[in-house]
């Protein structure tokens, strides 16, 4: 059995958090479809919100803190990734965005994401069309095509088979199917190693 | 083992009073710093080098040599000579005539420096970091080994017929360090030449510097010059020191939280946790510091930041007071019961006059075998 794990990224700030509920169910829809695939699925939660200093921190200083570390380890270590963020003036909001910028820049290329917004109106929903996907496309990573939003109309309607159920399904199932098809992740890459050697580097020959 | 400290050289408001040294006095606090380092017993007094404000130091070998003109033992380096943007004519030129002057007491730590705007004033791309401190060393060394040098490169006018003058004293160039706090490429320059490597150490969790300098051992020896223990390795750190720990801290926290660098962000306590950075009792300093072998192994050089983030002078002499009649006497002593006999001592022009000597007259004996 193939083991999987998927981390789960919200930008709520709310406590409970709808941001957070979304990232959840997006989470367990994936897991089951892996699941139905065979695959054993380990699901790693990540609050940014119990990250927030830290993340300012290294944006200060250059380097994360050893909780941060291990957090920036989970989501480069991942076979997938929910990030879930609550939609700001038009736009994901700015510890979701900080996050992501102390991403190392290669760490997500090649790794499937499923992206997700709350927000206080429905008029909000295509900012992650026009905000969330493109970041991820710079962060070369495949962002599955079933982006979910969630507006307080969809939380209003209360039964288990409402149209945000079914988006929710879809796009779990849209990001299992990504991380089916793809190689168990080899884990976060080592920012230390030595991809080349001293006559490569005085012959003035790039690293490969 | 040498002890000593190093300055960034920066001009930066004391928030304790809202005032910045103009250039002249921070220059001169400098100076006065570096005769204290001699005063107390410590080994080495190194100077960083940049060309932007708020920092003073842009002509290093103009402040080394006055300071080798007023000193009688300590040995002067840089902390970082720019590799990057510096022309190595130049590096070689005015570090030889340094060297010349200060009787044999020079080494040098190169550095890139990592303010792009700086690169394009002296006609360089921040982008071609790696390859300018490649080629420009591997012709600095040239130049000091080397009386006449043919040279074309990527970065600088090709040289016909040149010889860099004065030769290195005794003809034997400076020793160099290089430093990096996370670029493997120079742990691997260090070790390609079996030159010294010097992590910075400060501002930055230990885990980087145990990487990089356990990379540097492991490739000085892949490359042939010996044990991967008996590569030089260099450290800084940075210490903020009272008798009571209590008063190091409160007296302390001003200049930390509006640090440039790291001010506003993590609280002393976080960065005292996650990087070397030590603030408390002499003894606290001294344990702290003793711990640094246990994650880089025995190393020759300890340079300590003693003057950043406006602290004022008389502040920074009494430090230098505790560090050199409190601290480093009892690291001295412990560092060298430490240290097994095959792991060499710091580098000094002596030694390396004898050991080219030693060397020399090995060939010699073999050829008249």
């Amino acid at each position: 059995m193939t083991r999987r794990t998927l981390a789960v990224v919200s930008a709520g700030l709310g406590q409970p958090s709808s941001t957070r509920l979304l990232a959840d169910q997006l989470a367990a829809a994936a897991r089951d479809e892996l699941a139905a695939r065979g695959a054993e699925v380990e699901i790693r939660p990540i609050q940014l919100r119990e990250h927030a200093h830290d993340v300012v921190n290294h944006l200060l200083t250059g380097f994360p803190s050893a909780a941060l570390r291990e957090v920036l380890d989970t989501v480069a270590g991942a076979d997938g990734i929910v990030a879930v963020t609550p939609i700001f003036n038009a736009s994901y909001n700015g510890l979701f965005k900080s996050f992501f910028d102390v991403v190392d820049a290669d760490a997500l290329a090649g790794r499937p994401v499923l992206i997700a917004a709350t927000g206080g109106t429905a008029r909000h929903s295509l900012a992650l069309e026009h905000a969330v996907r493109p970041m991820f496309a710079y962060l070369r990573a495949p962002v599955v095509p079933t982006a979910v939003f969630a507006a307080p109309e969809d939380w209003a309607g209360g039964g288990a088979d409402t149209a945000l159920r079914a988006r929710i399904r879809r796009a779990g199932g849209e990001l299992a199917e990504q991380v089916d098809r793809r190689p168990a992740a080899a884990g976060p890459a080592d920012p230390f190693a030595l991809t080349t050697n001293f006559e490569e580097l005085l012959a003035g020959r790039d690293p490969a | 083992m040498q002890f000593g400290v190093f300055t960034v050289g920066d001009v930066t408001v004391d928030p304790t009073t809202g005032r910045p040294p103009s250039e002249h006095e921070r220059i001169k606090a400098m100076v006065a710093i570096a005769l204290k380092a001699e005063e107390v017993g410590l080994d080495v007094f190194a100077t960083g080098e940049h060309h932007n404000p708020p920092f003073v130091p842009s002509s290093p070998t103009t402040l080394l040599g006055y300071i080798a003109a007023r000193t009688e033992r300590l040995l002067l380096s840089t902390s970082t000579t720019l590799i990057t943007t510096n022309d190595p004519v130049k590096i070689a030129e005015d570090y030889a005539m340094l060297q010349h002057l200060a009787d044999g007491r020079v080494d040098l730590i190169m550095g890139r420096g990592n303010t792009g705007p700086v690169y394009p004033w002296f006609g360089q791309d921040i982008r071609n970091g790696i390859p300018l401190a490649i080629e420009n060393y591997d012709l600095l060394r040239r130049l000091w080994r080397e009386d006449v040098v043919d040279w074309e490169g990527k970065f600088r006018t090709p040289l016909q017929s040149f010889t860099s003058t004065p030769r290195p004293l005794d003809g034997v160039p400076p020793f160099v360090w290089h430093g990096s706090i996370r670029s493997p490429e120079i742990a691997e320059q260090a070790a390609y030449y079996g030159d010294g490597f010097f992590a910075n150490h400060i501002f930055w969790p230990k885990e980087h510097t145990q990487r990089m300098v356990g990379l540097y051992r492991q490739r000085y020896a892949h490359y042939g010059h010996g044990s991967p223990e008996q590569a030089i390795v260099g450290l800084g750190g940075q210490v903020f020191m009272r008798r009571n720990s209590q008063d190091a801290v409160r007296e302390f926290r001003p200049y930390f939280d509006n640090a440039p660098v790291y001010g506003h962000g993590p609280s002393l306590e976080e960065f005292t946790r996650e990087t070397p950075l030590t603030v408390g009792s002499p003894q606290q300093v001294i344990d702290r510091t003793l711990g640094f072998r246990e994650y880089v192994g025995d190393y020759q050089r300890q340079l300590f930041l003693m003057d950043h983030a406006g602290l004022p002078l008389k502040t920074v002499l009494e430090q230098l007071d505790l560090l050199g009649e409190e601290v480093v006497p009892v690291l001295r002593k412990e560092f060298d019961s430490l240290r097994p006999a095959h792991v060499p001592a710091a580098p000094t022009h002596a030694a390396l006059v004898a050991a080219r000597d030693a060397a020399a007259d090995l060939a010699s004996a073999e050829g008249g075998r």
